[in-house]
């Protein structure tokens, strides 16, 4: 029970941000109309290529003797970068069809 | 100093990431929201390799770094702006499993970072993180190559939901075997494959019609990757990314999910897949159905003639690239006089919105696609209903044989009209893969070709009117 507790209190910013991401993300898909969907999860694939930042941490950390870490942290750095630059130019195709209507 | 900075860009991109995906949600906004987004990740990315500080200072080998980012940019900006709107679902999906494999592959390097002696979160955090990106590359990587027909056929071994069970638990299990302590590469890169094996197994059985919902749930899958990220790097943008892609994501796929009136173990494990196509195999086309074949020229007639005509577009547009054409035939109704509306079922297409977005690309008027309680009472009210490329969500047996594998998936009422003229490739069944009884109705015309042909000889029917 103690150690719930202090995990709970000594991870407490963490537990703050999951739990508020969390319900973000619920309240702001909530109320989309249907026709939005796939932009929206094009949109949202695009935001979760932050995992680039990673990548780019673990590239950047990596000395520069250990040959395997390089190649797949310059691999991770490209697949990341894909997923971002990827998902947003998509997205912004998608939602360029709905604006020039009429 | 450098690292506070840091902290306020991760700060504002957390915050660009909350109010884009709001936007995205407004029709009017969705572009601004989208770019707000992917201002505040370009921020982030140029942010972190200039003023992160790590245990060993700043970051290196950034010219590796810029040289990768530069080659994914230029090979993700051609794919996005050459795919064709109809090849849309699989081009998300493609980028998620990127997404996933980065997720991934800075788990397999941080792996050679932890020892017995670290921390059991971070241990947790490599692990999680490298199953659930495997697991995330490898699904969206065969939903991939199944819309994109490389892979057609929804494989199921024997016994197969036994043996994903089995796997599921094995990976539990070696998650929680490692986070105990005991970590050795044998154990770690045993849980890499059997990951990657499982988001083979796990879409393979799935069918063509499901796959929206099963490439919504690997995104919020590589959100969560993501956001483990986050939790290895104490890294707030990450995490608060990655928790919003995931819970937005799951949520969107309930939400796909309830739009086909099943649940998400329904589509993932059940119904569709086996049962009902192996019956459709075996029994065959009904003979008895009573099917009237028409002809481009008399469509034309009736339609020139109706004061009301609405058409139901399904993925066979898409396939068939016929959505300009579409619009052509609709201008020249209207020019006639006739009123023209497009019902759009909230899951037509691959994705929810796909056929919006797809007649949108050929200027269809936005306030023209109704989308299906409000057209639903309309049917009734027209002349002719055209139904091209679509099948399992205007099947009446959804609304009255409880047999049926889709019974009490919302359907468009189309039967309600006076004429239906469906425009068909052949009888086969759709992705559903049962039968559809409309075909044999006495309302019921049948306008066998392909969709853009059969539309173009409409087209030109009408023009000679």
């Amino acid at each position: 029970m103690e150690q719930a507790i202090n995990f709970l209190s000594n991870h407490r910013d963490i537990i703050y941000i999951l739990i508020l991401s969390v319900i973000v993300g619920v309240e702001v898909i909530g109320k989309v109309p249907s026709a939005l969907h796939t932009p929206l999860m094009s949109g949202a694939n695009a935001i979760h290529g932050v995992v680039i930042i990673g990548a780019i941490i673990v590239m950047g950390q990596a000395s520069p003797d250990n040959i395997p870490a390089l190649i797949i942290g310059f691999l991770a750095v490209i697949l990341g970068t894909l997923n971002v630059v990827g998902g947003f130019v998509v997205t912004d195709r998608m939602l360029e069809m709905f604006r020039k209507k009429k | 100093m450098e690292n506070n900075i840091l902290q306020i860009i991760y700060l504002l991109a957390s915050v660009s990431f909350i109010i884009g995906l709001k936007m995205l949600s407004s029709p009017k906004t969705a572009r601004q929201g989208n770019f707000l987004a992917a201002a505040g990740m370009g921020l982030a990315v140029i942010a972190t390799i200039f003023l992160y500080q790590g245990h060993e200072g700043p970051l290196g080998n950034k010219i590796w770094i810029f040289l990768g980012i530069a080659i994914g940019s230029l090979l993700g900006t051609l794919s996005a702006k050459r795919v064709k709107m109809t090849a849309m679902p699989q081009m998300v999906s493609l980028f998620n499993g990127m997404g996933g494999a980065c997720a991934a592959a800075i788990s397999l390097i941080e792996f050679g970072h932890i020892d017995a002696s670290s921390p059991t979160g971070m241990v947790f955090v490599v692990v999680a993180g490298l199953v659930i990106g495997s697991i995330s590359f490898s699904g969206s990587i065969v939903a991939y190559a199944k819309l994109q027909e490389i892979m057609k056929s929804t494989k199921k071994l024997p016994a197969h939901n036994i043996l994903t069970s089995g796997m599921l638990i094995g990976i539990t299990g070696l998650t929680t075997w490692m986070t105990m302590g005991h970590i050795e590469p044998g154990t770690f890169y045993l849980l890499f494959g059997l990951s990657l094996a499982y988001g083979i197994l796990f879409v393979i059985p799935i069918g063509g019609a499901d796959m929206p919902v099963v490439i919504s749930l690997l995104n919020s899958f590589t959100g969560v990757a993501a956001a483990f990220g986050g939790f290895l790097y104490d890294n707030q943008v990450m995490q608060t990314g990655g928790i919003l892609v995931g819970s937005a994501g799951t949520l969107l796929t309930v939400l796909m999910c309830s739009a086909m009136n099943r649940s998400l173990t329904n589509v993932l494990f059940g119904a569709f897949g086996s049962g009902s196509s192996a019956t459709a195999g075996a029994g065959g086309p009904k003979s008895e159905m009573n099917i009237k074949p028409t002809t481009a020229s008399d469509v034309a007639l009736i339609m020139h003639y109706a004061k009301k005509v609405i058409i139901v577009p399904g993925y066979g547009l898409a396939v068939a690239q016929a959505q300009h054409v579409i619009h052509e035939m609709e201008t020249l109704l209207e020019a006639n006089g006739v009123s023209v509306k497009y019902a759009i079922h909230p899951v037509a297409g691959r994705m929810p919105g796909h056929m919006n977005v797809l007649l949108a690309e050929s200027n269809v008027a936005y306030d023209k696609l109704v989308e299906m309680e409000e057209i639903n009472e309309e049917f009734a009210m027209a002349d002719v209903v055209y139904v091209v490329g679509a099948n399992d969500v205007v099947n009446p047996a959804a609304r009255h044989d409880p047999s049926s594998p889709i019974f009490g998936m919302p359907i468009l009422n189309v039967d309600k009209a006076k004429t239906v003229v469906v425009s068909k490739r052949s009888m086969a069944a759709g992705y559903a893969g049962i039968e559809n009884e409309l075909f044999g109705y006495p309302n019921c015309l049948m306008l066998f070709g392909d969709a853009k042909k059969t539309l173009t000889e409409v087209v030109s029917e009408l023009k000679a009117l």
